[in-house]
């Protein structure tokens, strides 16, 4: 690990805190007043960068491939796609299952790290949070066109109906539902309930009429009354505290889906962790994807920090070496379970016809990343980390491709056997939903506050109360 | 309810919080009861100088959670076993361990629901009309940078030229009247 460096070198570098060497979670010098001024500023401007029309224009371009793709879908049904027998599943459930795994990391950063009190995660909770949201909207769509008849999508769920048919809750596709209709939902109120005070002090700020009645009317009345904020801290601690066994109940839920199957390779225990800690790694390396840009384009430099990269990669490397550790026993397992399918799946899966998936994945998800990230130069290396985070994602599919077909393309019965091969619309599909993700991000930096004001304000040192009300530091509020 | 005419309340602007808290403190010292800070974000110092400690948030969190745990198992059982009972590689129909998964993820919905949507129903929100935003300087600052102490007129102890008096001893920005 990287020991030398700052702690020797006299300190020049205004970022790097002196006591502890660390890169500041916030830049020096800022006040209540300047946190607000800069973050609401982005939102309530009336010029509007014409770089966000354009990235706008571009991914709703790219989206409109899910629109063309699903209509299509609707109109032919499943039989355009890829998927066979015996692949059953194919683009649709990985697809699913990626997207998911990246929205863990939001709900990572905004409860479990609330819950160890990292405040550093503050600056990157919000649109963190956001991610996990649009994430779970483009997972969503998956299974739900990949049932075939997608109108009839909701009997998945239990009501009341005339033909007096109840799903049935043994199965884990049963329990899917509940666990990402739940993720979905807690996510989302989670999300509002924390944008409340926010939503308080963009109405105040804002100077457009209907700016300050849209805001005003999200914000419910927020008054910031001490009664009101002690109930909402309660609120956000209970929410963070529910959604962190719920965020590692979606992913093990999801990994049911296979591991309560009877195949070789999917029927294992080790799932629900690995799966776990696969979804925080994409999901981190998702959130420096986002980051890095916007920090940039947004001049949020002295708000997300090199310290928020270094962290968040040092997270990806811990994540990293879990999902590694994964690989490493599902190999061993299938030689030491003395199984001949097993056995032979593996070997399947890293020599077979499809053998260059399982090794482009080894490549991308343990060999470049776990490599360099033990590096601190790379690690605050904005360029490196925004490439890096493009590999790790890449190998995170790849790992449910090989998982997904690898498994089923040649099962018990050599008979049965066949391949997978996916078509333009299963590209089309997948490529719009990264449309569809860059899009509603987008919006969301343009109208809602992407780092939560009230929670940068508490991290500030003019916080500090000192019995006797007599505060020498009051001048240093008064410099905006 | 409070008569909907005439004072609410004297509404004292401070820059810090030390400045806040301070005065609160001697507020409830002097024998106001009917007061509240308003804060840019949460300042708990001001919370304690309130004597405020306890919130029922906890609860209905709690009570949500039992009720959604109860309803998804419940419900489960009813269909599996009696509804629409189906049978699954011989699986008995009672196969509670399979239940457990939706009844958790259910408990974490019913109590989720129940933490955010009790918090607002205690604080009486959604409130879009509140008589301090009357106040010429309140939404300045009580959403960026400053400390706002309201002693109400409903206090037995509040009269305008006292009480107006007595916040006049702290360094505030500005004491103002705040009509209803």
């Amino acid at each position: 690990m990287a020991t030398k460096g700052p702690m020797q070198d006299p300190i020049v570098d205004p970022m790097i805190d002196p006591r502890t060497g660390e890169y500041a979670v916030i830049a020096p010098g800022h006040n209540f007043k300047s946190v607000t001024q800069k973050i609401a500023g982005i939102v309530l401007t009336s010029n509007t960068p014409l770089g966000w029309f354009f990235g706008l224009m571009v991914a709703a371009g790219v989206a409109t491939g899910v629109v063309v793709g699903c209509t299509w879908l609707f109109l032919k049904g499943v039989g355009i796609w890829g998927v066979t027998i015996p692949g059953a599943w194919g683009f649709a459930i990985i697809n699913f299952v990626w997207w998911i795994g990246i929205g863990h990391a939001g709900t990572l950063i905004s409860a479990i790290l609330l819950l160890f009190k990292q405040t550093w995660r503050n600056s990157i909770n919000r649109f963190a949070e956001a991610m996990t949201i649009f994430a779970v909207v483009c997972a969503g769509t998956f299974p739900l066109i990949h049932v075939g008849r997608p109108w009839l999508a909701y009997w998945l769920f239990p009501y009341p109906n005339t033909m007096n048919v109840w799903p049935q809750f043994r199965s884990p596709l049963a329990w899917d539902v509940f666990a990402v209709s739940t993720y979905a939902t807690i996510s989302i109120v989670f999300w509002y309930v924390g944008m409340i005070p926010d939503f308080g002090t963009l109405r105040d700020r804002a100077t457009m009429p209907l700016a300050k009645y849209m805001y005003g009317m999200l914000s419910l009345g927020w008054r910031g009354s001490t009664r009101h904020w002690i109930r909402y801290e309660s609120a956000s601690l209970l929410l963070a505290g529910l959604s962190t066994p719920l965020v590692l109940s979606v992913h093990t839920v999801i990994s049911f889906d296979f591991a309560v199957a009877a195949l070789a390779g999917w029927h294992t225990t080790i799932f629900p962790p690995y799966f776990v800690a696969g979804a925080i790694y994409s999901g981190f390396a998702m959130v420096i994807t986002l980051a890095i840009p916007i920090r940039k384009f947004y001049h949020l430099e002295d708000l997300v920090t090199l310290r928020h990269l270094d962290n968040m990669a040092k997270v990806m490397l811990g994540t990293g070496l879990i999902v590694a550790y994964g690989y490493g026993m599902e190999v061993f397992m299938s030689w030491y379970s003395a199984s001949h399918w097993e056995y032979f799946m593996m070997w399947n899966r890293m020599f077979g016809p499809m053998g260059w998936a399982y090794w482009v994945l080894i490549l991308t998800n343990i060999t470049i990343p776990l490599t360099t990230l033990w590096s601190r130069k790379l690690r605050v290396n904005v360029t490196y980390l925004f490439i890096l985070s493009f590999i790790i994602n890449t190998g995170m599919w790849f790992e449910r491709f090989v998982i997904v077909v690898t498994s089923l393309y040649r099962e018990y019965l050599p008979s049965s056997w066949g391949t997978y091969r996916a078509t333009k619309w299963d590209y089309m599909i997948y490529v719009g939903t990264m449309g569809l993700f860059t899009f509603l991000f987008l919006l969301f930096v343009r109208f809602l506050p992407m780092i939560p004001m009230s929670e940068i304000r508490m991290m500030l040192p003019q916080t500090k109360v000192t019995p006797g009300g007599s505060n020498a530091e009051t001048v240093s509020q008064e410099s905006a | 309810m409070p008569p909907r005419e005439g004072i609410y309340g004297l509404l004292a602007e401070f820059n810090t919080p030390s400045e806040l808290v301070h005065a609160t403190e001697q507020a409830r010292l002097a024998g106001y009861r009917r007061m509240e800070c308003y804060t840019p974000y949460p300042v708990e110092e001001a919370a304690e100088a309130l004597h405020f400690h306890k919130t029922r948030v906890p609860l209905v969190c709690l009570i949500g959670g039992i009720m959604g745990v109860t309803t998804a198992f419940l419900m489960e059982t009813w269909i599996n076993v009696w509804a629409y009972p189906l049978n699954i590689a011989g699986r008995p129909l009672f196969s509670w361990p399979a239940f457990i998964i939706p009844a958790y993820e259910w408990t974490i919905l019913f109590s989720g629901l129940s933490a955010a949507f009790g918090m607002l129903a205690l604080n009486g929100l959604p409130q879009l009309y509140h008589p301090v935003f009357n106040a010429p300087n309140f939404r300045n600052g009580a959403t960026t940078d400053k400390f706002f102490l309201c002693l109400e007129a409903v206090d037995p102890m509040f009269s305008p030229s006292g009480t107006r008096e007595f916040l006049e001893q702290f360094p505030a920005i500005s004491v103002v009247e705040v009509d209803h």
